[in-house]
């Protein structure tokens, strides 16, 4: 049918593993955000969600490091880091391999995409569904940028597969979300863990609102390195939901700092259009 | 020296039920065993020691990735804070991040093209 979903959040480990170390009233803010972003989900009543997330050395690894991958099995299963640590209990989540191969064989016209038919979620999967489908019950198909080991995707790829992503959606009869996770700036698991460039942050979450390719693509990865961490990599993910939103305007619901999360932490949707 | 292969093993530990009994039992013989099996890159010793003892400072120094190091450290039962704060001991006791994704910065100059990372 076509994308009937577009939205963005973050997927800090922390959110569900450090919760009990956060200010409470900051905790409750962001878990009711996430609450808000669900029923926005549950609104668009989609057959399968797609997940654009970036990973972290969970299945891929610089020994075959695909620039985009795309998972293809019927059931996948989480977390993969140690289950106390992140605080979600080990889950397993449906898949639709049948969806996947169509999608995929779309997104491969223009974007040579690596599939997968195995997929432990690790928490940048785990963490978003465990707010958005905490019953594991909707179709997942998972989607990796790599953003952790460089030599990374240039910008303007991770548009072109938002592109053909929407494409994908577009051409299949089911009702398709797409949420995109990652952090805007931040330090992850370095000794500046808990450093958010605020100001960076909304700038880019202006640009990404009015989903204006050329703001968005303005970056290089060097000067996000400097200004917005290693962790600013994701911008990937919130790149590939804006293109696959195709110029709709975006609204953030919610962005608060929260230090011990180690991100900005932070909601939005595209208003897509409203008869879908 | 091989930063691919400390991290590696680390992967592969983070991932693996079986390797981390192994490397329960016999932290020393499991990483020799891994870096055998990785044959010409062999680990260092000062490797094989920082991920062995564990010495968290050093495989920071060394360029281990934090996404990957963080686990090694909650696996050793080390909590949040303290991990953070082993990485900044091992920075002050060795130096800047040798080489991976955090020595960007320290490559930040004229004479440094982007991509050099
Ligand atoms: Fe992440």
């Amino acid at each position: 049918m076509t994308l009937v979903f577009a939205g963005v959040c973050s997927h800090a480990p922390g959110i569900t593993g450090r919760a009990d170390l956060a200010d409470p009233q900051l905790k409750e803010g962001l878990y009711l955000a996430f609450d808000e972003l669900r029923a926005r989900l549950e609104e668009s009543r989609p057959d399968a969600i797609v997940v654009v997330a970036a990973e972290h050395f969970a299945n891929f690894f610089m020994n075959n490091m695909p620039a985009f991958a795309v998972g293809m099995a019927d059931h996948y299963s989480g977390p993969i880091e140690d289950p106390d640590w992140l605080k979600i209990p080990k889950f397993t989540a449906p898949g639709n391999r049948n969806l996947s191969q169509r999608m995929i064989q779309e997104i491969m016209q223009t974007v040579d995409v690596a599939y997968a038919e195995e997929w432990l979620f690790d928490h940048g999967i785990a963490v978003p569904l465990n707010f958005l489908t905490p019953k594991f019950d909707l179709p997942v198909i998972p989607v990796n940028v790599n953003c952790q080991g460089p030599p990374l995707a240039p910008l303007h790829r991770s548009w072109a597969f938002g592109e053909a992503i929407r494409r994908a959606a577009d051409s299949v009869p089911e009702r398709i979300a797409v949420v995109g996770t990652g952090g805007i700036s931040h330090w992850p698991a370095t000794p500046d863990s808990g450093k958010i460039n605020e100001t960076w942050d909304r700038d880019f979450l202006d640009r990404w609102c009015r989903n204006d390719r050329a703001q968005l693509l303005d970056y290089d990865d060097l000067t996000v390195y400097t200004e917005a961490g290693q962790g600013g990599f994701e911008i990937r993910t919130f790149l590939a939901v804006a293109a696959a939103a195709k110029g709709a305007p975006g609204t953030v619901h919610y962005y608060q700092p929260i230090p011990i999360f180690a991100v900005g932490c932070t909601t939005a949707t595209y208003d897509l259009d409203p008869n879908l | 020296m091989s930063l691919y292969y400390v991290q590696k093993f680390l992967y592969e530990l983070n991932r693996n039920d079986a390797t981390q009994v192994a490397y329960a039992a016999d932290p020393h013989g499991t990483v020799e065993q891994f870096g055998l099996a990785a044959g010409v890159q062999n680990l260092s010793s000062q490797e094989q020691q920082a991920l062995t003892e564990p010495d968290i400072g050093l495989l920071y120094h060394l360029g281990v990735n934090g996404q990957i190091l963080m686990h090694f450290a909650a696996f050793h039962g080390i909590a949040w804070a303290d991990y953070l704060e082993r990485m900044r001991e091992g920075i002050r006791t060795h130096g800047p991040v040798r080489e991976g994704v955090y020595a960007m910065t320290t490559q930040v100059g004229p004479a440094t093209q982007q991509g050099d990372h």
